[in-house]
């Protein structure tokens, strides 16, 4: 049960990343591999500042705003300079490599003796339960600390889709939209549409290293290489997300990516399961939106030869 | 209202592909006279229009709009003097966005755009007066993605879109071009309806004879990057369809007979 609530957990703190690379990918349609080294910024910034005793709710908002400037920087040199858009990421990822050891000051930082988010929302969890430290849930012992840590995760994931809902719907998020939609369109309304893919870019870095920061708090350390391979992960999630919610409308697009980063967590829990190595992991997770991004072209020219026959 | 001076462009300067797209173009349009541009393939017209437009910044002369000189200016920056329609129906709207989106992004050409709410209630009041009026029964699909409508009725909710801040000038470039005949009369008509209304200052590129003899009350006719022929007042309305055919002809004639005696004199002195 505890390993169905941290896959779940776990599931719901890379959907934020999930919902910074359904930004990027699919509203501006710009490949941003800058989530790479933001998701490690997001974590390092916020791992160290708790260290230095700042709260963590502080540090987190703090990750959220390196990770704004990581992608506003992303953003600045395929606008400005004119340098291609996956070039960027990968420069400015490079990049936040050296910066985030300069941050950390070493490899790792550990958590465990340091007050997070996960232990306050825990402490909260134990006063609502008057003391207990597990339940029952339908038979099964559930702990309150993981019940409780994963209550606060939901809620801020929750929030976070709620308010990026309602921000892409105001008419500066309209015309982000419209310009990963329509560039010679937005240009003719008056829009800047340079500025809205270094917005844009920005709060899609802004999240991933919230969730970067979370999931660095949820573990108990942050970690140099944890961001490795994350945009392909926060790409799987969006594709499944797609795949299950089907439409194309707004809201159910939000809801979908992070149903897809927890559904795509589940699923690899279950693999790891059932004696997939975890050296393998990042291999089939490649190999898996591999697939998704193939198959269906697959499926149509199939369908288009059927159809001629 | 528009004064173009000596502007020249020149794409791909100092290459195998150099094109001199617009030389020493002048042109002034009075407010509220439309203004209808003819001219064969590579004539510049488009590109006339891209240049006022802010496409790209043109290497010499200079562009006044409205009393302003935005010759440097950004193409997003003279947006809020200019309302465009293209030529494909597809560029002048966000095909993900609903039609009302669509619309209130237009409402808000040229300004700042804040955390306001997008759609606002008295806005998509407005928006299905003004749709229901282009009878095409879109009032009642406000709210479906644009990316599902034909061409025609793309191009009429981008015709008012353009104009729905009432722009200090409206570049048309043959926004007609892609539509199938019905359509096209039915955006034609629209076109004169709002010109009309607001008294706008229209540019306006076709390849339609017809319309360019029925349209407007001044017609240029370019060639090559410079205007040949400017037909104005009783002149403009006199002008007949076989009468820009016979034009036509001429610079057609004019050219091959330029091409023959290069040709002659290239092989007696060569």
């Amino acid at each position: 049960m505890s390993l169905l609530i941290g896959t779940f957990t776990i599931g719901c703190i890379l959907s934020l990343l999930a919902l910074g690379v359904f930004i990027s990918f699919r509203i501006f349609a710009f490949p941003d591999i800058t989530a790479d080294g933001s998701v490690t910024l997001g974590a390092a910034v916020a791992a160290t500042l708790m260290v230095h005793g700042t709260s963590p709710l502080l540090a987190s908002l703090a990750a959220f705003g390196a990770g704004m400037l990581a992608g506003a920087c992303t953003g600045t040199l395929y606008t400005r300079f004119k340098i291609n858009s996956l070039l960027s990421g990968i420069l400015v990822m490079t990049a936040l490599y050296s910066i985030n050891l300069h941050i950390m000051g070493k490899s790792n930082v550990s958590l465990l003796s340091v007050t997070t988010l996960a232990t306050h929302s825990e402490q909260i969890g134990i006063k609502l339960m008057r003391g207990a430290t597990s339940f029952d849930l339908a038979g099964w012992e559930v702990s309150v600390r993981d019940a409780s840590v994963l209550g606060a995760v939901a809620l801020v994931v929750a929030l976070t889709g709620a308010l990026l809902y309602l921000f892409l719907r105001t008419n500066l998020g309209m015309a982000m939209r419209a310009t990963g939609d329509n560039v010679q369109m937005i240009r003719a309304l008056g829009v800047n549409d340079g500025n809205m893919i270094i917005f844009g870019v920005a709060i899609s870095n802004g999240l991933v290293a919230l969730s970067g920061a979370l999931l660095a708090q949820y573990q108990g350390f942050a970690d140099v290489g944890m961001g490795i391979g994350m945009v392909v992960w926060g790409l799987a999630s969006v594709i499944i997300g797609e795949a299950l919610v089907g439409t194309n409308q707004l809201g159910t697009t939000i809801i979908g990516a992070v149903m897809g980063s927890v559904l795509f967590r589940l699923l690899v829990a279950m693999a790891l399961r059932w004696g997939l190595s975890p050296n393998d992991l990042k291999l089939i997770t490649a190999v898996f939106v591999f697939s998704a991004l193939i198959v269906p072209q697959f499926l149509r020219k199939k369908r288009l030869r059927s159809a001629h026959a | 209202m528009l004064e173009i001076q000596g502007v020249s462009k020149i794409f791909n300067p100092e290459t195998p592909s150099e094109v001199r797209s617009l030389r020493g173009v002048n042109l002034v349009l009075e407010a509220g006279s439309w203004v209808i541009i003819i001219g064969t393939n590579g004539s510049g017209k488009s590109t006339l229009l891209n240049a006022v437009a802010g496409t790209f910044l043109v290497d010499e002369g200079s562009i006044r709009l409205a009393g302003r000189d935005v010759t440097r200016w950004p193409e997003h920056a003279r947006a809020e003097l200019i309302g465009r329609v293209f030529q494909n129906p597809f560029s002048g709207t966000s095909p993900s966005l609903t039609i009302e989106e669509n619309l209130s992004l237009a409402a808000l050409r040229g300004q700042g755009r804040g955390l306001g709410w997008g759609l606002k209630q008295s806005l998509v009041g407005q928006m299905r007066d003004e749709v229901s009026r282009l009878n095409m029964g879109l009032e009642n699909r406000l709210e479906n993605a644009i990316g599902s409508l034909s061409g025609g009725q793309r191009q009429a909710l981008t015709l008012l879109m353009a104009t729905w801040l009432r722009p200090e000038l409206l570049l048309l470039d043959e926004h007609t071009a892609a539509l199938d005949p019905k359509s096209a009369d039915l955006v034609i008509a629209l076109t004169e309806l709002v010109v009309a209304r607001d008294k706008l200052t229209t540019l306006m590129v076709t390849h339609s004879m017809h319309q360019a003899a029925s349209l407007g009350d001044r017609l240029i006719m370019m060639h090559r990057g410079q205007i040949i022929h400017d037909f104005q007042g009783a002149e403009k309305r006199r002008l007949r369809p076989d009468d820009l055919l016979a034009r036509f002809e001429e610079v057609r004639r004019a050219e091959q007979l330029d091409e023959s005696a290069a040709q002659m004199l290239a092989e007696q002195y060569i």
